[in-house]
C-alpha cells in the first residue's frame, strides 16, 4: 500500500479541474434547488448543451472560441425556457421527471446517427480547445508542490475553473442578499405566501432555472476544454447525482456549500477509488469479491449510501441551517 | 373541458402523421421489402407488447406515488432485481438451474418482499422522522444509486438471455409476425393488468389503496390501517417490478441497467396517464410504448426512447393531469 499516493490522487481531484467543474455546476443548482426549491435532476442536460455548444460550433463549423461561448449560453437559456414553460407552474415532482426525461433525450438525441453530421453521433467532437489552450501564459512542463503535480495545461483550466467559482460565487452572494435573492428563498419556503403578496412566481422561478443552467453550461464548457473533447455519454444522469450529493455534503442554500462540498467529494471518491485499487492489487480485499473492473461501481454504490444517509440524518450538510432545509415539497 | 380528453391521442397522432408527411414530401426512397402497411402493422404489435410490459412495471409506481405522494425513483432498480434475480435462479452457475417459470415465480415473491423491505426499514423511519418529502425523493435517487451499482457487481456488465424460450420461430399472422414467447408474455401481462384492475375493484384491500389515494385524511378518520395499506401497496408495486423485470429480460435481454432505461418511460407513461391513478399507468404506459415502437417507422431506432419522452413533455404543456387524472390543480 503506497499512501502518498493514495492522498497525491485525492489531493488532485479535490483541489483539480475536475472539482472545479463541478463546484460551478453545482453552483447554479445550488439556485435553483438550496435557493429556489427547484428540483432540477437536469443539470448534466445544460453542461451538455455548454459543451457541445462550444465544440460544435469551433470543430463542426470552425468559427472562433467567443462565439462558441456564447453559443453554448444561449443553448442552456432556450433549454431553460423549454424545460420551465410547462412544468414551472406545476408540483415541484412534475419538473423533477420532466429535467431528467429532458437531460436524458438530449443524450439520445446527441448521440444518434441521424445528428452525427453535426455531433460525431457516438464519436464525439475534438479539436476545439486550442485557443484557449493558445491563451496560456503558463510555460510548458509540470508544476506542483509536495505530493501534487500537475501538467501546465491542467494548471491553465484549474486557474481559469477556480476563477470562474470566485466569480460566479460574488455574483450569487450580491444577488441572494438583493430583493431579488429575497424574492426567490420566499419561494423555496413558502410559494403561496410569495404569489399572495403579489410577487409574479412563476416569473421569478424561471429568472432563476434560466440563471442557474447558463452556470451549469459555462460549467460544462470548462469540462469540455480539460477533457478536450464531448462525448454524448459522459453525460449521463449520474453527473448529475454527483452532484445533488455534494450539494447536500457542502450545504444547499450556501454560497460556498458547492464548493466545500466538491472539494470534499472529489477528496473522497479518489481517496477511495485509489485505495480500493491499491488494497485489490496488494491483494487485501480478495479479487473474488470486488475486482478492480468494479471498484467503479462500488464507487457509485457508496455514493449513493452517502446521498441517502446525508439527506436522512444531516439535510443541511456541513453548512446549512436545518431550519431552511426541511423542504416539504408542496 | 370534454374535448380536451381527445388532444393528447390527437398529439400522438399528430406526432407520427405529421413526420410521415414530411418524410413524403421529402420524397425520400421507401426501401423496398415489406409494404408500409406491414411495417407499421408489425410496428404495432410490437408497441403493444413493449406497452403492457411498460405498464405491468408502472402500476406499482403510480400506486406508491398516489397514497405516499412519493415518485420512487428506485422502481427501475426493482425491475432490475427481478429479472436478475430470476436469472440467477435460472442460468447462473451459482445457482440452481430451476426452470424459468418457478423462476420468475421465486422473483415476483422476492421483488414484493424488497418492497416491504424497503418500506418497513428506510420510508417508515423517515416518515416518523418528519423528513420532508422532497428529501426522501433525493433518497430514493441515492437508493436507486445504491441497488443500480451493487447489481452491476453481483450480476456483470454483460447482457445475457434466459435459458428457456430463447431462440423461436414467429407465428405468420399475414403481413406481421410474433414469437410464440411473445404472444404468451404479452397474454400474461394483459391478464395479469386485468387481475391488479380487479383486485383494485372489488377486494377489501383494494378499495382500500383506492381510498387512501383518494384522501389519505378521510381514510384514515374512516378506521382504514394506512401504515398497512401503504406497505401493502409497496409490496404489490415490488412484486409486479420485479415481473415486469422478467417478461422484459425475456422478449429483449437482461442487463444490469434495464429498470433505469424503462424507468423514464414509466415516467412518461404515468404522467401522461394521470400521476397517482393505476388505470392511467395503464393507458399512458401502452400509449407510451406504441409511440416508441411506431416511431421507428420514420426515425432511427436510437432515438425510440426520445420520442416517449418528448411526448411526455407536450403532455404537460397541455394537459399537466393527465389523460385520466383529476382535473385538480396541479401547481
Amino acid at each position: 500500500m503506497d499512501f502518498s499516493a493514495i492522498v497525491s490522487d485525492a489531493l488532485r481531484s479535490g483541489i483539480g479541474p475536475i472539482a472545479a467543474v463541478y463546484a460551478l455546476a453545482a453552483m447554479g443548482l445550488n439556485l435553483h434547488f438550496g435557493y429556489t426549491g427547484l428540483l432540477n435532476f437536469g443539470q448534466v442536460g445544460f453542461m451538455l448543451v455548454g459543451g457541445y455548444g462550444l465544440a460544435i460550433t469551433v470543430s463542426t463549423y470552425d468559427g472562433p472560441m467567443w462565439l462558441g461561448v456564447l453559443g453554448g449560453i444561449a443553448c442552456a437559456i432556450v433549454l431553460a425556457l423549454l424545460l420551465g414553460l410547462p412544468t414551472l407552474r406545476l408540483r415541484a415532482d412534475y419538473l423533477a421527471i420532466t429535467t431528467i426525461a429532458a437531460g436524458e433525450t438530449l443524450r439520445l438525441f446527441y448521440r444518434s446517427s441521424w445528428a452525427e453530421p453535426v455531433t460525431g453521433g457516438v464519436f464525439g467532437l475534438q479539436r476545439f480547445a486550442n485557443d484557449f489552450y493558445a491563451l496560456s501564459p503558463i510555460d510548458p512542463g509540470t508544476y506542483g508542490v509536495w505530493l501534487v503535480r500537475f501538467s501546465s495545461r491542467d494548471l491553465w483550466v484549474m486557474i481559469v475553473g477556480w476563477a470562474l467559482v470566485l466569480v460566479v460565487g460574488g455574483l450569487l452572494a450580491l444577488l441572494i442578499h438583493s430583493p431579488w435573492g429575497r424574492v426567490i428563498r420566499s419561494i423555496r419556503e413558502d410559494e403561496v405566501a410569495a404569489r399572495s403578496l403579489g410577487k409574479n412566481v412563476y416569473a421569478y422561478k424561471m429568472q432563476s432555472l434560466v440563471l442557474g443552467g447558463v452556470i451549469g453550461a459555462v460549467a460544462g464548457m470548462v469540462q469540455a476544454i480539460q477533457v478536450q473533447s464531448v462525448n454524448p455519454d459522459n453525460y449521463d444522469p449520474g453527473v448529475t447525482f454527483f452532484l445533488y450529493t455534494l450539494l447536500v455534503l457542502g450545504g444547499a442554500g450556501r454560497i460556498l456549500g458547492p464548493v466545500v462540498g466538491a472539494i470534499l467529494f472529489w477528496f473522497v471518491l479518489s481517496f477511495l477509488d485509489s485505495a480500493l485499487r491499491q488494497a485489490i492489487d496488494a491483494e487485501y480485499i480478495s479479487p473474488d469479491l470486488i475486482s478492480t473492473s468494479e471498484v467503479g461501481a462500488v464507487r457509485f454504490a457508496l455514493v449513493g449510501v452517502a446521498l441517502i444517509l446525508l439527506v436522512a440524518f444531516r439535510p443541511q450538510g456541513i453548512l446549512g441551517s436545518r431550519k431552511e432545509m426541511l423542504l416539504s415539497g408542496r | 373541458m370534454r374535448y380536451q380528453r381527445m388532444l393528447v391521442p390527437a398529439l400522438a397522432l399528430v406526432l407520427v402523421v405529421v413526420p410521415a408527411l414530411s418524410a413524403r414530401a421529402q420524397g425520400e426512397e421507401v426501401p423496398r421489402g415489406p409494404t408500409f402497411a406491414a411495417r407499421a402493422l408489425q410496428a404495432l404489435i410490437d408497441g403493444i407488447q413493449f406497452g403492457v410490459i411498460i405498464a405491468i412495471t408502472s402500476v406499482g409506481l403510480s400506486l406508491i406515488f398516489g397514497t405516499i405522494h412519493l415518485i420512487n425513483f428506485a422502481h427501475g432498480e426493482f425491475v432490475t432485481i427481478g429479472a436478475t434475480f430470476a436469472f440467477f435462479l435460472n442460468v447462473s452457475a451459482a445457482g440452481p438451474g430451476w426452470h424459468l417459470i418457478p423462476a420468475a415465480l421465486a422473483a415476483v415473491v422476492f421483488g414484493a418482499l424488497l418492497g416491504g423491505a424497503v418500506d418497513r426499514g428506510i420510508w417508515r423511519p423517515l416518515r416518523a422522522r418528519g423528513t420532508g418529502l422532497i428529501n426522501m425523493f433525493i433518497v430514493t435517487i441515492g437508493l436507486s444509486l445504491l441497488l443500480r451499482h451493487v447489481v452491476l457487481v453481483l450480476y456483470g456488465t454483460r447482457p445475457a438471455s434466459y435459458a428457456q424460450y430463447d431462440i423461436q420461430s414467429t407465428i405468420d399472422l399475414g403481413p406481421a409476425g410474433i414469437t410464440p414467447r411473445d404472444l404468451t408474455v404479452t397474454l400474461l401481462a394483459v391478464l395479469v393488468l386485468l387481475g391488479v384492475a380487479a383486485l383494485l375493484q372489488k377486494t377489501r384491500i383494494g378499495t382500500a389503496v383506492r381510498a387512501v389515494s383518494a384522501n389519505r385524511d378521510l381514510a384514515e378518520a374512516s378506521g382504514i390501517d394506512v401504515q398497512r395499506v401503504v406497505l401493502f401497496v409497496w409490496m404489490l408495486g415490488g412484486g409486479l417490478a420485479a415481473l415486469g423485470g422478467v417478461f422484459f429480460g425475456l422478449v429483449e435481454i437482461v442487463t444490469w441497467d434495464m429498470g433505469f432505461k424503462l424507468l423514464l418511460l414509466m415516467f412518461a407513461g404515468i404522467i401522461l396517464g394521470g400521476l397517482g391513478s393505476a388505470y392511467g399507468a395503464m393507458v399512458g404506459s401502452l400509449v407510451i410504448g406504441v409511440v416508441a415502437q411506431m416511431s421507428t417507422l420514420w426515425f432511427p431506432v436510437d432515438l425510440q426512447y426520445a420520442w416517449a419522452l418528448l411526448v411526455l413533455i407536450l403532455v404537460l404543456l397541455v394537459r399537466p393531469q393527465g389523460i385520466l387524472g383529476r382535473a385538480e390543480r396541479v401547481g
